[in-house]
């Protein structure tokens, strides 16, 4: 990755991060520390990987992208939002009756909202939906999803997992926000899902672990993905809950809570000050 | 052609003869092909016809991800485990985006038969009519198949299509049979009381009719094939001549196609209407006869009702 790139990639993932908690400060509700630990996934898919155009959100040709852990939707408007598909002023809309922005990513109202997700586990199967259709039509776009940690407790995650390995969906890579924290504590106290890579490759898929607050890392598994041919590929992304907030990081507390005046002021002074 | 057939037996042959036609239609099953009869669909269409596995819950998630991108899903399985199982996804995966997804759900209600309870589903009307935007339509014999998934085809949005396992008679005539989403069918006229029928109970409304002449009682039987949406306007026009109703359907009685007739009667032209179907109760194992006339499925009890209703007409 050169430097140029990375930078932008670097300043785009604080504007997800600083549009996140606008977002969520404004609605004084919502997701911030999934949003925030998936910010540089993110910033390298927006701006960098996928195959999309702002002006023609439904081009049949584009690249799809489903946010599975639909809950951490203000990352994804704050993606979309930087990436032209409407005006980062919206962003502050989130989660009023009057908004576009619904709590959970809405295909039918959200320019660039490839699908409804929420319920989690749905947009993981909608993914290999839209990967299998691709295969039968002969189209090359790509199909990326983003899951929780916690999510993949969720049977209908395997179900996909047996699914999109069967019909060798190789134009499919999820990541899994690695992160460690549910809302009712450490994933590994509520029921734990670990190890998730090697339950993706007993799925027969193709999988790859990395620490994804690493744009070049990222860049390297979403290559290896694009080169790995009759698989689907899973990258399980170690990540920090809450990441470029010291107060929020790490904290389960900071999964479903909006940040008061105060911490809000804070955590844009933090998150700015280190990117300068 | 057989004066009979299973309207599952026909949902898999339509989906077979319309392939052709529609090369966008794509189908999935969850390992119960056979039985569905997309099997049919899948020996002349193997590249159109995917096997999710015993895993509904994906299979209507994963048509909803293929309805995305222009195609049109027909996801198939037992009524209890399209409806049951994946209503969740149904509803937030479909549903709510609005989806183009055609969910055919065969071996509805009891007529399933010997595999008893777990496998009678007795709700699904009820579940997929609550949920907004979500057409419901239970075809009464083989022609109306037919022409029911090719208007589901042609719809645009999800469309919950619901089969029985067991042969039902023709009831129509190809030449001038006519089929229309949302419009109810006088199958024949009558004064006295209207008879509201849909899917299997149809041909056994239709044996009422016969018993209530008898009683010197003319009855009007109507196939309601759309529960949702409902013929509100039919409805109204033949309850506004006979001044009593009463609903046959293979179906709890709270939620189906009775509760949504006494929902629109209620508010446009209220008039006794009594209401035969399961009575809020499981099924059980048994021969199909012998579970209809358990259940009260039986012209008998139709009639019964009619004349119930007919007495309290004011």
């Amino acid at each position: 990755m050169d430097k140029a790139t990375k930078t932008l990639l670097e300043e785009k993932a604080l504007a997800i991060r600083l549009g996140t908690l606008e977002a969520v400060h404004a609605a004084s509700s919502g997701h911030p520390g999934g949003s925030l630990s998936i910010a540089d996934i993110l910033s390298y898919l927006f701006f960098k990987e996928m195959r999309i155009d702002p002006k023609n959100p439904d081009w049949a040709d584009r690249d799809r992208f489903v946010l599975s852990k639909g809950h951490t939707a203000p990352a994804l408007y704050a993606a979309l939002a930087n990436r032209g598909y409407f005006d980062t002023a919206l962003l502050k809309t989130f989660r009023s009756a009057d908004s576009f922005l619904q709590g959970h990513p809405d295909m039918k109202h959200t320019p660039g909202v490839d699908m409804t997700t929420g319920s989690l586990g749905l947009g993981f199967s909608a993914a290999c939906g839209m990967a299998l259709s691709g295969k039968i039509s002969n189209k090359d776009y790509r199909v990326y999803a983003v899951l929780g940690d916690g999510e993949v407790e969720e049977g209908q995650v395997w179900e996909a997992a047996m699914f999109a390995a069967h019909y060798k969906l190789d134009n499919l890579c999820i990541f899994v926000d690695f992160n460690g924290l549910q809302i009712d504590g450490p994933i590994v106290d509520v029921v734990d899902p670990t190890p998730i890579d090697k339950k993706f490759e007993a799925f027969n898929w193709n999988f790859i672990c990395i620490y994804c607050h690493d744009l070049e890392a990222i860049e390297a598994a979403a290559e290896a993905a694009k080169a790995c041919k009759g698989k689907p590929t899973a990258v399980i992304c170690t990540c920090t809950k809450g990441k470029g907030v010291s107060f929020m990081e790490n904290k389960v507390g900071w999964h479903g809570k909006a940040p008061n005046d105060d911490e809000y002021a804070q955590a844009v002074a933090e998150l700015t000050a280190k990117n300068n | 052609m057989a004066d009979k057939i299973a309207t599952r037996q026909a949902y898999g042959d339509a989906l077979t003869a319309l392939g052709e036609k529609y090369e966008n239609v794509v189908v999935l099953d969850a390992d119960l092909a056979e039985a569905t009869k997309t099997g049919v669909f899948k020996k002349k269409f193997p590249e159109r016809h995917f096997d999710c596995g015993i895993a509904e819950g994906n299979m209507i998630a994963v048509a909803a991800g293929i309805a995305t991108t222009g195609k049109i899903p027909f996801a198939s399985s037992f009524a209890m485990f399209a409806a049951g199982r994946a209503y969740e996804q149904i509803r937030n995966a479909v549903g709510y985006p609005h989806l183009n997804v055609k969910i055919g759900a065969t071996h509805a209600g009891i007529s399933v038969g010997e595999d008893g309870a777990t496998h009678q589903c007795n709700e699904d009307i009820a579940l997929m009519r609550t949920i907004p935007g979500m057409t419901v339509i239970c075809p009464a014999d083989g022609l109306e198949t037919y022409a029911a998934v090719e208007a589901a085809i042609n719809h645009q949005g999800p469309v919950y299509l619901r089969f029985g396992r067991a042969a039902v008679p023709y009831l129509y005539d190809e030449k001038t049979y006519k089929f229309e989403i949302g419009k109810g069918i006088v199958l024949s006229e009558g004064k006295d009381v209207t008879i509201v029928a849909t899917g299997l109970m149809v041909h056994i409304a239709l044996e009422a009719k016969e018993l209530l002449k008898a009683d010197g009682i003319d009855a009007e039987v109507i196939n309601i094939h759309t529960i949702k949406p409902i013929d509100t306007e039919l409805l109204v026009k033949s309850a506004s001549k006979t001044g009593a109703v009463v609903t046959a359907e293979e179906h709890n009685v709270i939620g189906g196609l009775g509760g949504a007739v006494c929902e629109a009667l209620s508010e446009k032209l209220p008039v006794p209407v009594l209401r035969v179907g399961v009575e809020d109760k499981f099924g059980k194992s048994g021969k199909v006869p012998v579970l209809l006339e358990e259940y009260g499925l039986t012209a008998q009890n139709i009639a019964a009702k009619a004349k119930a209703a007919v007495a309290l007409k004011k």
